[in-house]
């Protein structure tokens, strides 16, 4: 089955009661032997996978990620119970706690949702622990859930355990095991009639070992797997019983509002708290290193002693900063030419001299905010010695150690009950727990009381960290015939040097990147630098296409040509948005193509430009390459939710500095798309049987790129910058 | 001071500062967390409710404003006498449809269709874009729309 089988190590033993639990663990790289095993490193990945077998005859998977609406729950269940050939209605879905476990079996067993007898079964050893160690240093992130964890341990899981399910049963009727075969959760054997149950069977089964190397199905064998199976999460969602981490209700809880420094950086000078602490309900004022805190009886008191304070902050010698300064500072280490190398091919300036035709152009996009639904908050309580935190994270473990560094305990010493997130967008990712940070210092002060820190929509805004701010410059070098004969990207940025490599065959490259240093917080947004070269590399080959006076799609296609699942995806996007065909006036179509977290994604934007100049984008048109579908209709959802966070960017999402802060506040100035901008979208994949891609973020980067192109289009103005709505009334 | 009201078929009195939102006495006093805090600005929706049968978003009405009202909530929107697990047309619409991602703004969304429909059995798509005006990060429109066309067909469709 490949390389990765070398590196998966399964383990398996019985739970109080008969059944089977079963572990599969695999890492990015091999170790030396067993008991050597890899420390976590940046880079490396962990895939864990665990599933139970009960008497009852259900099967539990435990899934190590956080649900936050992209349906990773059920997806990765729906690919155990697969390979497991369960009946999808005796199976059930646990996520994992953020407990690391540690090579020590009391906390092994805690972090297993279920009981593991003190006498393990066979299989449960010391590689048993060291796995149980590995589970929670799964972020969700990356579009990587479905592609890792799904095909490296939820697969194998299932493959494994159906294995020992129908060795056990070969064993009690004394048959072949190759003359069994298992269905709906039922081992049979056709030749006796005989059948048991994966339950009746799970006890014997756990005192097999189990199989070093599970063969897992061909795709056309999938039953569970390619179905659009109901998620799991959404009926709580419809009733208002989901309790996310906002939710959480405590004995004695008291609520914070917080202020932080509005420059970054910035630190608490003073605060004058005598009146504010008199009044109605609060409790305490808690000073914290760059931010204050009121802590009240209920959150509307607390937030109402938090504007009545006026902290003094000092403002780390930033408070002169706006967007201007900063982008040019961009532009002048653009022309400091200090860059580094981000790619090359052929000899791109040799290229470009004996080019027929040149084009030159600047691109650039602003700073984002994630804006996720529900603010930042967590609930935090700190008590004989212990630290409790409650909060919606894509990282439980990260924000458990940021947890027990604010408490000053040990991790094993906090737990984290991690919550569905309301949005993630990469705002819940490691590195960006500082409201996790803010409530537990604000728990240590007010302790033994709980306490519940909610961010006003204001301070998510002006304090997150933001998708970074870029400047592109561009060049191209067109042969005789137009054909792009030479491409020039010098860009600032580039933590993920492959997103600004356009897709098509081009004979000379010449990538460089200089990264530059700002005062303003950036993190990962959803599709990461995707998000900006998508739309440097796709408005720009399109300004290319248009040089040499070629249709946008064809120029594609004909320097598509070697790649022909790029050319697919493509051509059939085209077609499916009649390309070409005529449209009313003040219409127009423009097209992208961008491959993001393994999967192509190609989006036809049909957008009108009113004579006011408001843009409408009526309809989008997406067809998708990732290689095979676990649930058609989770898959089909993502997408078309990146195409509206993607729209929502490219029309108006612009995060602008003045006086070293964030200008904008909440949703009336930083606006995202609404029902009445959102345009009708038509997804459609395309089942190459390539390895599986990711779906949360690849349906974002085209969209920006396809709507500047049909602005384009329509009005013959080339908008260079985002946001597009204010370029395109800037006369 | 104290305000009493009808929360959901109950009657409820109320003992908070005069201009506390409604949002946090439901959530905070009254346990009722299925409305959302978004934005405080009366800006998203996700904290959407029924006060006396029309949509209010509850982060901007103080409780001084509601003393004696009818106030629907997204866990009494359902109706009682179909028990337990019962559910509201639009909440069914939004699990056939698979509306939720995330779901953080389903209540409010659901709670601003609902009482649009209650009103308007077959609102145009302007109408729909007019009403429904609550902000979704996740972008679930597409299927927001399939759900209301669901329960409100043979209205005009808008396309490009």
């Amino acid at each position: 089955m490949g390389k990765w089988t070398r590196r998966a190590f399964i383990t398996a033993g019985s739970v109080v009661g008969g059944g089977l639990v079963l572990g599969v663990a695999e890492f990015a790289f091999a170790p030396k032997r067993l008991g050597m095993l890899p420390p976590a490193q940046p880079g490396a990945s962990w895939v864990t996978a665990w599933l139970k077998i009960t008497p009852d005859n259900v099967v539990t998977v435990v899934v190590p990620h956080c649900e936050m609406g992209q349906g990773v729950h059920t997806a990765l269940t729906q690919m155990a119970a697969d390979e497991l050939d369960a009946d999808w209605s005796r199976v059930r879905m646990e996520e994992a706690p953020a407990e690391d476990a540690f090579a020590n079996a009391h906390v092994f067993r805690a972090f297993l949702p279920f009981e593991v007898p003190p006498m393990l079964g066979r299989g449960f050893d010391h590689l048993g622990y060291r796995m149980a160690q590995w589970v929670g240093l799964q972020v969700t992130g990356g579009s990587s859930s479905v592609r890792g964890t799904g095909q490296y341990g939820m697969r194998m899981a299932g493959a494994a355990a159906r294995t020992m399910l129908i060795a056990a049963a070969a064993k009690r009727w004394n048959v072949p095991a190759d003359q069994c075969d298992a269905r709906a959760s039922q081992v049979r054997h056709a030749a006796s009639g005989r059948s048991a149950s994966f339950g009746e069977l799970a006890g014997d089964a756990s005192t097999l070992s189990p199989p070093a190397h599970p063969v897992l199905k061909a795709r056309e064998a999938h039953t569970i797997v390619g179905q659009s199976l109901p998620r799991y999460d959404i009926p709580s969602k419809v009733t208002g019983a989901a309790t996310y981490g906002i939710d959480v209700a405590l004995p004695g809880m008291l609520y914070a509002a917080v202020r932080a420094a509005p420059v970054f950086g910035g630190t608490l000078k003073s605060v004058d708290s005598a009146a504010v602490a008199a009044m109605p309900g609060v409790k305490q004022v808690v000073s914290l290193p760059d931010a204050v805190a009121v802590v009240a009886d209920g959150w509307w008191r607390a937030l109402k002693g938090v504007r009545a304070l006026e902290p003094q902050f000092d403002e780390a010698g930033h408070g002169a900063v706006d967007s201007a300064a900063l982008f040019a500072a961009q532009a002048q280490a653009l022309d400091g030419g200090k860059l580094s190398k981000a790619g090359s091919a052929g000899d791109a300036a040799a290229a470009l001299a004996k080019a027929a035709q040149v084009v030159e152009a600047e691109y650039r996009v602003p700073y984002l905010a994630h804006a996720t639904m529900e603010p930042m908050n967590a609930t935090a309580r700190i008590a004989d010695g212990r630290c409790e935190v409650w909060a919606g994270t894509q990282d439980p473990l990260s924000a458990r150690k940021v947890a027990a560094q604010a408490a000053g305990l040990k991790p094993q010493d906090v737990t984290l009950h991690n919550l569905p997130l309301g949005g993630g967008f990469g705002r819940r990712l490691p590195g960006t727990f500082d409201y996790i940070a803010q409530a537990v210092q604000v728990a240590k002060a007010v302790a033994p009381a709980p306490v519940k820190l909610i961010w006003h929509r204001e301070e998510d805004i002006q304090h997150d960290f933001y998708r970074a701010a870029y400047v592109a410059r561009l060049k191209g070098g067109l042969d005789a015939a137009g054909r792009p004969d030479s491409w020039t990207a010098h860009f600032t940025g580039g933590s993920q040097m492959g997103a600004a490599r356009p897709p098509y065959r081009i004979a000379n490259l010449d990538l460089k990147t200089i990264d530059v240093a700002a005062h303003v917080r950036e993190g990962s947004w959803r599709s990461v630098e995707f998000s900006q070269q998508g739309f440097f590399v796709e408005s720009f080959i399109d300004e290319l296409a248009h040089a040499s006076k070629q249709d946008p799609v064809a120029y594609r296609l004909a320097a598509l040509e070697g790649s022909p699942r790029h050319h697919a995806v493509l051509q059939r996007a085209a077609q499916l948005a009649g390309w070409g065909d005529a449209l009313p006036a003040g219409q127009g179509r423009g097209v992208a193509l961008v491959e993001a977290f393994g999967s192509i994604v190609a989006e036809v934007a049909q957008v009108e430009v009113s004579a006011d100049g408001t843009i409408h984008v009526r309809r989008v048109t997406a067809v998708v390459d990732c290689g095979d579908l676990i649930n058609p209709d989770i898959a089909a959802a993502q997408i078309e939710g990146g195409i509206v966070f993607g729209l929502s960017a490219a029309l108006y999402g612009e995060i602008t500095i003045d006086k070293g802060r964030v200008q904008q506040a909440n949703f009336n100035d930083y606006r995202p798309v609404r029902l009445a901008e959102a345009p009708r979208v038509t997804v459609e994949f395309i089942r190459s049987g390539a390895p599986l891609g990711g779906l949360g973020e690849p349906g974002v980067p085209p969209i920006a790129p396809a709507v500047a192109n049909a602005i384009h289009a329509i009005t013959g103005r080339r908008l260079r910058e985002l946001p597009l709505q204010r370029q395109l009334l800037k006369s | 001071m104290t305000v009493s009201f009808i929360v959901n078929g109950e009657p409820r009195s109320i003992e908070a500062d005069a201009d506390t939102p409604l949002l946090w006495v439901l959530r905070e006093q009254l346990g009722l967390t299925g409305t959302k805090f978004g934005c405080g600005i009366a800006a998203c929706g996700a904290c959407t409710v029924h006060l006396d049968g029309a949509p209010v978003r509850s982060c901007s009405v103080p409780l001084s404003a509601v003393g004696g009202a009818r106030i629907t909530t997204i866990e009494g929107l359902a109706p009682k006498s179909g028990g337990d697990g019962a559910l509201h047309a639009v909440q069914a619409a939004w699990v056939a449809q698979q509306v939720p991602q995330c779901g953080y703004c389903q209540s409010g969304m659901i709670m601003a269709v609902a009482a649009l429909l209650a009103h308007n059995a077959a609102p145009t798509d302007a109408e729909i874009d007019a009403a429904i005006t609550n902000i979704c990060r996740c972008g679930t429109y597409e299927r927001v729309r399939r759900a209301i066309r669901s329960l409100a067909p043979g209205a005009e469709l808008r396309h490009g």
